[in-house]
């Protein structure tokens, strides 16, 4: 059996990136996510690795850009403010195909926001963020533990589909501590770099060259409907969620991340009381786990969405629900989550 | 008796036409940098990192590994790519709106850390590939499609000399200003690049070389005038020179 430590989130998922074969880190100061960076500091040059600190954000990813254009598992972490300044990058990493991890630290907006816990930036993270017509894989974890596989996943979905794949946390998870335990990762480098990778013309035989530029529109459409069968082939292999005491619901919470763990508490109580509520938590946003809420069993009578937003991730639910089903939602902002008692209210409310 | 030739192609450069106006020296300065990179002989271990500009399809004409950048960001991106891969030869090539207007935070920092990188700088006064808008390197008194009236400094600042700027760092190990305008300043040009590669390959640091070049079509000059432009204003306001040599070479 693996070892189990204890360890402080933001540290926990570095070294998941460092297990997946992550030795290359390009990052920029920002709260809740510190511990990323710095751990990089330390942990990286330990193993021949490197740590870089950009002059921003919008470096940082462009040396993403650079260092995935190489092959080799490289990533950046961040939170809200900065993956906004890094979107423009994030844009040009989509489209050049190129493979790497970005782990974003969620804190509350808009603007300057404050540096306390939120979900609000699920619309930034599954409908873009940056231009074009492109799709990051998005995780989210609702644990430590499952933060720590999904970073390794990670990286092995990043060079799988040639994108970049978003670890999208929260301030709760950055800094609690929790056991975690390393298990192996599914792999720990590209398998494929040689085939098309900076650094290894004289092997090939042929130059690589790494760009999003297609200033011929019949070439850019194709590059388009390229990536669409990405995404696409991501809708049918990728999609992952957890059910949690569907059996009989009537009331289905749905809720990931942070909040995810929370409503559980929530349900638990509920259903010693007798109360038929379970849930479904998307663990991937984006491919977003449509089947099992257009699939919902015949007992459901009412849906109820929880986020630490204004309501996000509801519009990706009233998707798969339609019209059928009434969905209400309860969300706090600002850095506050909804309390085991706020989310039992709400469910009670609706039971009658 | 076998031929003997005395002029080629490079070999590191692509056998097309390139897509540069008439009288444009982006021609010249490509070509002085493959045949840097042939004469090293460091083809297969180079990556280049073009910019947003006219020097957008640097890719289509020099054959090394090849990035196309965000604008202003082939800094940051060279960096990382020779941290990850130190045993190859990396260079940018940026136009002055790339690198002294929107890529100034990374030029400045790539500078400062002294990555071991080697920056083609192109100054030619102005934006080129947006339509001769006006450049952080426009001069005073010259006339832009955003600036109609002339560059006035007290609207938009004085023109920047950013090679001086740099040349202050601890860390750069060659910086030089040279110009491609005229045949006579080319072999000085390729001169200055080639020590700038060679400062990178004997790892002493950040080199970058500025040189002045002409934009013809957003001047609204014919080429021949263009050239004479740049010896009767620019230079004057933008010497040319060495800044900054590797520490053996620094003459009393």
């Amino acid at each position: 059996m693996a070892e189990r430590m204890l360890m402080k989130g933001n540290e926990a998922l570095a070294e998941a990136a460092v297990r997946a074969g992550c030795k290359y880190f390009f990052g920029y100061p920002i709260t809740p996510q510190n511990e990323i960076p710095e751990y990089m500091s330390r942990r990286l040059p330990e193993i021949g690795g490197v740590y870089l600190q950009a002059e921003s954000e919008v470096a940082s990813i462009n040396m993403v850009f650079g260092g995935a254009g190489t092959g080799k598992r490289v990533m950046t972490s961040s939170s809200s403010p900065g993956i906004s300044l890094m979107s423009e990058g994030i844009s040009y990493v989509a489209g050049a195909e190129l493979p790497c991890v970005i782990m974003n630290i969620v804190r509350g907006g808009p603007g300057l926001g404050g540096i306390l816990p939120a979900q609000s930036d699920y619309f930034q993270a599954t409908r873009g963020g940056g231009h074009g017509d492109y799709r990051l894989l998005v995780l989210a974890p609702s644990t430590l533990q499952e933060g720590v596989d999904l970073t390794m996943l990670a990286f092995d979905l990043a060079d799988k589909y040639h994108n970049p794949v978003m670890i999208l946390g929260d301030g709760f998870m950055g800094q609690m501590m929790e056991a975690v335990e390393f298990k192996e990762p599914p792999s720990t480098q590209s398998s494929d770099a040689e085939e098309w990778a900076v650094g290894f013309m004289g092997k090939r035989g042929k130059r690589a060259l790494v760009k999003s530029l297609y200033l011929d529109p019949e070439e850019l459409e194709q590059h388009n409907q390229k990536l669409q069968r990405k995404y696409h082939a991501m809708t049918q292999n990728e999609v992952r969620y957890e059910s949690y005491q569907m059996e009989g619901a009537e009331i289905v919470l749905a809720a990931y991340g942070t909040t995810a763990r929370i409503a559980r508490s929530a349900i638990m109580n509920l259903r010693k009381e007798g109360v038929p509520v379970g849930m479904i938590r998307p663990i991937t946003l984006f491919p977003f786990p449509y089947a099992p809420f257009e699939t919902l069993p015949k007992s459901t009578k009412n849906i109820l969405v929880v986020e630490m937003s204004m309501g996000q991730m509801i519009d990706d639910v009233k998707i798969g629900v339609g019209k059928d089903i009434p969905i209400s939602f309860y969300g706090r902002s600002g850095g506050i989550a909804p309390s085991v008692k706020e989310i039992e209210d709400q469910i009670r409310k609706i039971a009658g | 008796m076998s031929e003997v030739k005395i002029f080629e192609r490079p070999k590191s450069m692509y056998d097309v036409i390139t897509h540069y106006c008439p009288g444009c020296t982006h021609g010249v300065a490509h070509r002085i940098v493959a045949e840097v990179i042939d004469e090293l002989g460091i083809q297969e271990r180079t990556f280049g990192v073009a910019p947003v500009g006219c020097s957008v399809f640097l890719y289509n004409y020099i054959n090394t590994d090849m990035y196309e950048a965000a604008h202003g960001r082939a800094p940051a991106v060279a960096s990382a790519t020779k941290r990850v891969r130190p045993e190859m030869i990396g260079f940018t090539y940026q136009g002055d709106g790339d690198l002294a207007s929107i890529g100034m935070a990374e030029i400045v920092h790539a500078a400062n850390r002294g990555e071991h990188i080697t920056v083609i700088f192109i100054n030619n006064a102005i934006y080129g590939m947006t339509g001769g808008q006006m450049a952080p390197t426009t001069l005073l008194e010259q006339k832009a499609t955003t600036c109609p009236f002339g560059r006035d400094p007290g609207v938009n600042g004085y023109p920047m000399r950013v090679v001086e700027m740099l040349a202050t760092l601890a860390a750069p190990g060659y910086i030089a200003r040279a110009c491609v305008a005229k045949p006579k300043y080319v072999a000085k040009a390729k001169e200055a690049v080639r020590k700038a590669f060679q400062t990178q390959i004997d790892g002493k640091g950040f080199s970058m070389v500025e040189l002045l070049s002409t934009c013809p079509t957003n001047w609204g000059m014919r080429p021949v005038d263009a050239a004479d432009w740049v010896e009767e204003k620019m230079i004057p306001y933008y010497p040319l020179g060495e800044l900054k040599v590797p520490h053996e070479e620094v003459k009393n």
